[in-house]
């Protein structure tokens, strides 16, 4: 199983839903997020084009965060998925140090929180909360093992891209463009 | 794990002795170590609501924790105005109950207006002194001196009682502020208006047009959600705007215009469709009117005439044109929401409206829609009874198309020096904050001063309840029942909304409010239910439900009694209009003694170092209403000015500095903005966010925080024909040093 | 105009609009750590090589110093970490690619080396000193039999330590800046540098005082190598370095990376011991103190930096 998803950029509106959905869903305090939205514009009036991306912790496959860990709190589950233990983590900030994309925040409780692709909610056969709620529906989540999953179907069909693949982690947030 | 292989390969590099000890603990840790996945807390008793953050009104659940805190709101998958999906105000609904700046308890004035000093009260002592001047009010100038401004789902009680005391001074200034013009436009043309939710069916559209409007940034929840199912299924999206907005973004066309000449743009393609054969001829010649007149009226609209104007490229108006006339009727020149901009803004939808009808998009699928309205039943109270005058007697003649109250000429009215026929002299102001709704706040407060009585009611002190002689706390949405939704749409629904908690504090709901004021002012009649529930269960049993099948469910679609969301092939349709036809010709703007076809009138233009002041929404603000809410202002907590790079230079402005905006009558704001340098505006504009730069400092979060568009302007447009109230027509400077800071209010 | 902002409001704490999670504590405990490596390995070395006698000061006083570094140092690293009562997570795990899991297991060991050295070493301060109980004088009678082997102990874990604060920073490939194998020697050198400055002021032995400002020079020499080394490789690497690099090359760190650590820090004292050596009588605590000030900044500058660079926007 290797949980991914992709973020339809052309339907992305940056109305940052997903961001107020997962605050609440998951309890981030106000001030710290798990997820956010890039705006990126190029050009000179008129000649413009914009790019608008929902971005949250990329899931690497070769995730840094977890290589640097020095206590095993940030772990890789079944999926893919990277998570902190919060009662095995101290607080060091390695894990912040090392994320190329700034995904991850020191929780006010002390140990370092992020994104998890509601992991709750997906064991429960639900999709993210970010997923559930966009308004766009330029969310696509799923099993990029499973040929037939959301999000193996719509990375098939259109052209996709991954930030800052060159830092070499292996991204698993896939923008559609 | 890893920990038994390190310990193996640690052990073999001789690096410690001490690892074996811990080694042994990490796998009985690991073995007893607990599962990351939480189990879902989910309270089954999820409550039915229907969002009050916007006009909207999407119908979703409230969910508690265990432990009965409200922890998330989500969209309900039945309801057609959100399928499910919440906006980002909608799921920040949440902190609108939590807000520690709410208002707590009822107040009463103890200094003069606007010092903002009063005093606790209770209930009752708060509603008996509003009856009392209420009665005074009446006794003296006549009953129909009150007024009621109000938007929300409280207006409903709230104008039965005004109209049960013997007013029908009822003002939204979604009127006259917002849509207005639209609605009269579209009530001229087609009979009929475009309502709320829009009928757009922007879903099976094949291409959308949109001048000025920026779905997207203004979160309508459905008409977002169809945007961009069409932009899955292929649709092109034109996006007229001076300001390269998101929808722009999305655009295939983006047509780069001068602010104010939206008309000369709107008559070269009426031209370019009319002259190139592109109208649906069939469409046109069985329901329109008047359409030989159009053609003579745009002959020399043409896109080189109207690129002097607008400049924009002839070939790309041309473009736009074919692009349309190629979708047809499956194409949507959408009709827009916030519309009051010159003061032509009725007529300028007039040509939108004509728009449509030659390309034959009214009652065509991908056009627009028939919609569909539960009718509820009303229970039986006491007849109103005619007020002696209403809001059109003040200034007779005024308006003479507005079929709504006209908020501003409610203010007008309260000011003696305007000289009314009557005078408006006590205000109830609900769920509307209009200091900063209302352009000329000046015009606003002057009124104020000038009233005997003023009650405010809301859930947050606003700038409005600062000038309050009462404020009454009303509870949010998430602690009270209100009026059914049962709003149009494709098909026929009803939503409930109901208290998922206790009311915090000393709040109470609209209903109950004005049913305690009815009692003191003897008009309990218009109120037989003591309990608001059993008034819904009593319409619900009448819709054939009931309250508790609508609490389990919390919306219920209904089939439509006709299969005719779109006009039939030939089908014989009678429109509202006076000629039953849709009227090309307006000959009934024609007799009120208005131009029948819209004209291009020339706007003002910004003196040098000046820019014409835009201002639009942010998709995670409504208004100024979610300006203090904990979790809307983590997404924006202050708006920004966006300037032209080109401009930005020319007065060495930097990102992220702070300035002031002073505007073409030498106002100054308040507070201090923060300067975006950005492509995505024009050179001769700038853009800010409306609904910030808040000068209440009882909203702890967003006091101070940006500038007040309402504040800059002050030279307003008004639409001759409905008091529409033009908001675009002022120019702004920068000012980087002030030397004294002055705070109004 | 290209433009890239974050239009949901992110501030995430300690995180925007740039990292700054580390601060004082994680700068001044690399220095510490470094300048404790230094001395522990110094001694270690000419213990073994049996120039105990020649260097008196480097092998049984100024090691002296070194538990309180390291007890300060490992204070200021508490002090950082935001979720303390786990801190003892730590010692649950070997992480072997993590650099912060290597530094806590070794300096697990070579705390209590550093303790017993200078226990092995306190008459040398203390002539009177009386372990009190029989079996501290038989544990110091055991360990002055494997002394040598304990300063080969202390000498691998001096250097695991002096190199491993500046790994710690260099794997973390998401801040250009710190992503470099330079910094692993730069930061040995620089806290072998520091350790020898500690002798030169200790020491009042003239002998031994040039053969550390000798020693010093050197280290300034090879410090100096490494800094034109590191930023030859960053102008030469991806975008990303060459924009690192830009922070100390007219960024906002030029001025005090070469002011604080490169002239003050390394081209002042080298030319003041150079003067020294060649007989000129300059009071020997500035130079030293100069050293141990500029490797106290090197750590400062490129932990603040570090946090600057980045790959995104």
């Amino acid at each position: 199983m290797r949980y991914a998803m992709a973020v339809d950029t052309r339907k992305c509106v940056g109305c940052s839903d997903c961001v107020v959905a997962c605050q609440t869903e998951n309890n981030v305090p106000i001030g710290f997020c798990r997820d956010w939205i890039v705006e990126v514009t190029n050009g000179t009036y008129p000649q413009l084009e914009m790019e608008l991306r929902s971005e949250r912790c990329n899931q690497c496959v070769n995730a840094p965060c977890v290589r640097c860990c020095p206590t095993g709190a940030s772990h890789i589950v079944d999926g893919g998925i990277v998570l902190v233990t919060h009662n095995e983590c101290i607080g060091c900030g390695a894990c912040m140090a090392s994320c190329p994309y700034d995904a991850r925040y020191p929780h006010p409780d002390g140990y370092v929180d992020k994104c998890t692709f509601c992991i709750h909610r997906i064991k429960n056969g639900l999709s993210p909360a970010c997923v559930a709620v966009c308004p766009t529906k330029c969310l696509y989540f799923g099993d990029l093992h499973d040929p037939n999953s959301e999000v193996s179907v719509v990375l098939k069909k259109r052209k996709s891209k991954t930030l800052i693949p060159e830092a070499g982690t292996d991204p698993q947030l896939y923008f559609l463009i | 794990m890893t920990s038994r292989r390190d310990f193996i390969r640690i052990t073999a590099m001789g690096a410690g002795v001490l690892v074996a000890g811990t080694a042994a603990y990490k796998v009985i840790k690991s073995l007893s170590s607990p599962e990351e996945v939480k189990k879902l807390v989910v309270d089954l008793k999820r409550t039915p609501t229907y969002c009050e953050v916007c006009f909207w009104k999407c119908a979703g659940w409230v969910y508690k924790t265990s432990e009965g805190k409200i922890w998330k709101i989500i969209g309900n998958d039945e309801d057609p105005n959100c399928n499910g999906r919440f906006c980002p105000r909608g799921t920040g609904g949440v902190g609108m109950y939590y807000d520690e700046s709410r208002l707590k308890t009822p107040l009463i004035r103890v200094e003069e207006r606007g010092k903002q000093v009063f005093r606790e009260a209770s209930w009752d002592e708060a509603l008996e002194l509003v009856s009392v001047k209420m009665k005074e009010v009446s006794a003296k100038y006549g009953p129909e001196s009150m007024a009621l401004f109000t938007h929300g789902s409280g207006s409903a009680y709230l104008s039965t009682l005004l109209k049960a005391f013997g007013s029908a001074n009822i003002a939204e200034p979604s009127y006259a502020q917002c849509r207005g013009p639209r609605d009269e436009a579209f009530t001229a043309t087609f009979g009929e208006e475009v309502y709320s939710p829009e009928i757009t069916d922007i879903r099976d559209t094949k291409c959308l047009v949109l001048i000025g409007s920026h779905i997207g940034e203004n979160m309508h929840n459905g008409q977002v959600q169809e945007m961009s199912d069409a932009i899955d299924k292929g649709a092109t999206i034109i996006t007229v705007d001076p300001r390269f907005s998101t929808a722009a973004a999305k655009s295939k066309f983006w047509l780069p215009i001068k602010p104010s000449t939206d008309m000369a743009l709107l008559l070269s393609w009426i031209h370019e469709i009319i002259y190139n054969d592109f109208y649906d001829k069939k469409y046109v010649e069985k329901y329109c009117s008047g359409f030989d007149k159009l053609k003579e009226h745009v002959k020399d609209f043409t896109p080189e005439w109207a690129y002097g104007i607008t400049t924009i490229n002839p070939e790309l108006i041309r473009k736009a044109a074919k692009e349309m006339a190629d979708a047809s009727p499956a194409v949507i020149v959408h009709p827009g929401r916030h519309v009051t901009w010159y003061g032509d803004d009725t007529q300028r939808i007039r040509a939108v409206a004509i728009l449509n009808a030659l390309l034959g998009s009214w009652g065509r699928r991908g056009g627009f829609y028939r919609p569909a309205k539960f009718e509820l039943a009303s229970y039986p109270i006491p007849a109103f009874k005619a007020p002696a005058k209403t809001w059109l007697d003040a200034f007779p003649g005024k308006y003479p198309i507005a079929s709504l109250p006209v908020s501003n000429a409610l203010i007008d009215a309260s000011i003696p020096e305007n000289k009314p026929e009557y005078q408006i002299k006590g205000w109830i102001v609900n769920g509307t904050n209009l200091i900063s709704t209302i352009p000329n706040t000046a015009n606003t407060l002057k009124a104020i001063q000038n009233l005997d009585l003023i009650v405010a009611i809301d859930t947050m002190p606003m700038e409005i309840t600062g000038w309050a002689d009462v404020v009454l706390p009303e509870c949010t949405y998430l602690e009270r029942y209100d009026a059914l939704r049962a709003g149009p749409h494709r098909k026929p629904s009803l939503a409930l909304r109901m208290p998922a908690t206790e009311p915090l504090n000393d709040t109470r709901s609209d209903y109950w409010i004005a049913r305690e004021l009815s009692k003191k002012l003897g008009l309990v009649s218009y109120f037989p239910f003591e309990k608001q529930e059993d008034l819904l269960d009593w319409q619900l049993k009448k819709a054939g439900t009931s309250l508790d099948e609508m609490q389990k469910i919390g919306v219920k679609i209904f089939e439509r009694e006709a299969d005719d969301l779109y006009f039939a092939e030939n089908e014989d349709v009678e429109f509202f209009t006076d000629s039953g036809k849709i009227e090309l010709y307006s000959a009934y703007f024609e007799g009120a003694g208005f131009d029948p076809l819209p004209r291009y009138v020339a706007h003002d233009e910004p003196a040098d170092g000046y820019y014409r002041l835009i201002y639009g929404r942010a998709p995670m603000h409504t208004f100024s209403r979610t300006a203090n809410n904990p979790n809307l202002t983590d997404l924006m907590d202050e708006n920004s000015v966006w300037i032209n790079p080109k401009v930005a230079k020319e007065w060495g402005l930097k990102t992220d500095q702070y300035i002031w905006l002073k505007n073409q009558d030498n106002v100054m704001s308040d507070f201090q903005v923060k300067v975006r340098v950005t492509e995505r505006i024009r050179w001769d504009s700038v853009y800010i966010v409306h609904g910030f730069g808040h000068a209440q400092k009882q909203m702890q979060r967003c006091f101070g925080r940006g500038v007040s568009d309402t504040q800059m302007i002050t030279k307003v447009l008004v639409d001759p024909l409905m008091g529409g109230t033009g908001m675009r027509s002022n120019f702004v400077t920068f000012v980087t040093e002030k030397t004294e800071q002055e705070v109004v209010s | 105009m290209e433009e890239e902002l974050i239009v949901s409001g992110r501030m995430n704490q300690m995180i925007d609009p740039h990292l700054h999670i580390w601060h004082w504590q994680i700068s001044l405990y690399l220095f510490l750590g470094g300048m404790a490596a230094g001395i522990l390995a110094i001694a270690a070395l000419y213990f073994i090589r049996g120039r105990e006698n020649d260097y008196k000061t480097a092998v049984r006083i100024t090691p002296f110093i070194a538990p309180f570094l390291l007890v300060i140092g490992l204070l200021a690293l508490f002090i950082d970490l935001r979720h303390k009562l786990f801190f003892w997570q730590l010692y649950t795990n070997i992480k072997l690619q993590s650099p912060m899991s290597w530094g806590a297991w070794t300096l697990m060991v070579i705390t209590p080396v550093s303790f017993v050295w200078c226990a092995l070493h306190i008459k040398d301060i203390f002539p009177n000193w009386d372990w009190k109980y029989k079996w501290l004088y038989d544990l110091e009678a055991f360990f002055n039999k494997y002394k040598k082997a304990l300063a080969w102990v202390m000498l691998i874990y001096a250097i695991i330590l002096g190199i491993y604060t500046g790994i710690l920073l260099s794997a973390f490939n998401a801040r250009p800046l710190w992503n470099t194998s330079i910094l692993g020697p730069l930061f040995l050198a620089s806290g072998l540098s520091a350790g020898a400055a500690a002798t030169l002021v200790l020491s009042k032995d003239s002998k031994e005082r040039k053969q550390f400002a000798r020693i010093d020079l050197v280290l300034i020499g090879i410090e100096l190598f490494l800094i034109i080394h590191m930023f030859m490789g960053f102008l030469a690497s991806t975008q990303v370095q060459i924009e690192a690099a830009q922070l100390f090359l007219g960024g906002q760190y030029t001025m005090s990376f070469w002011i604080f650590v490169v002239i003050l820090g390394m081209l002042i004292p080298a030319l003041l011991e150079i003067m020294e050596l060649g007989k000129f009588h300059i009071p020997v605590v500035i130079p030293a103190v100069l050293v141990i000030f500029g490797s106290l900044m090197l750590r400062f500058i490129i932990v603040y930096a570090g946090q600057v660079s980045r790959w995104l926007y």
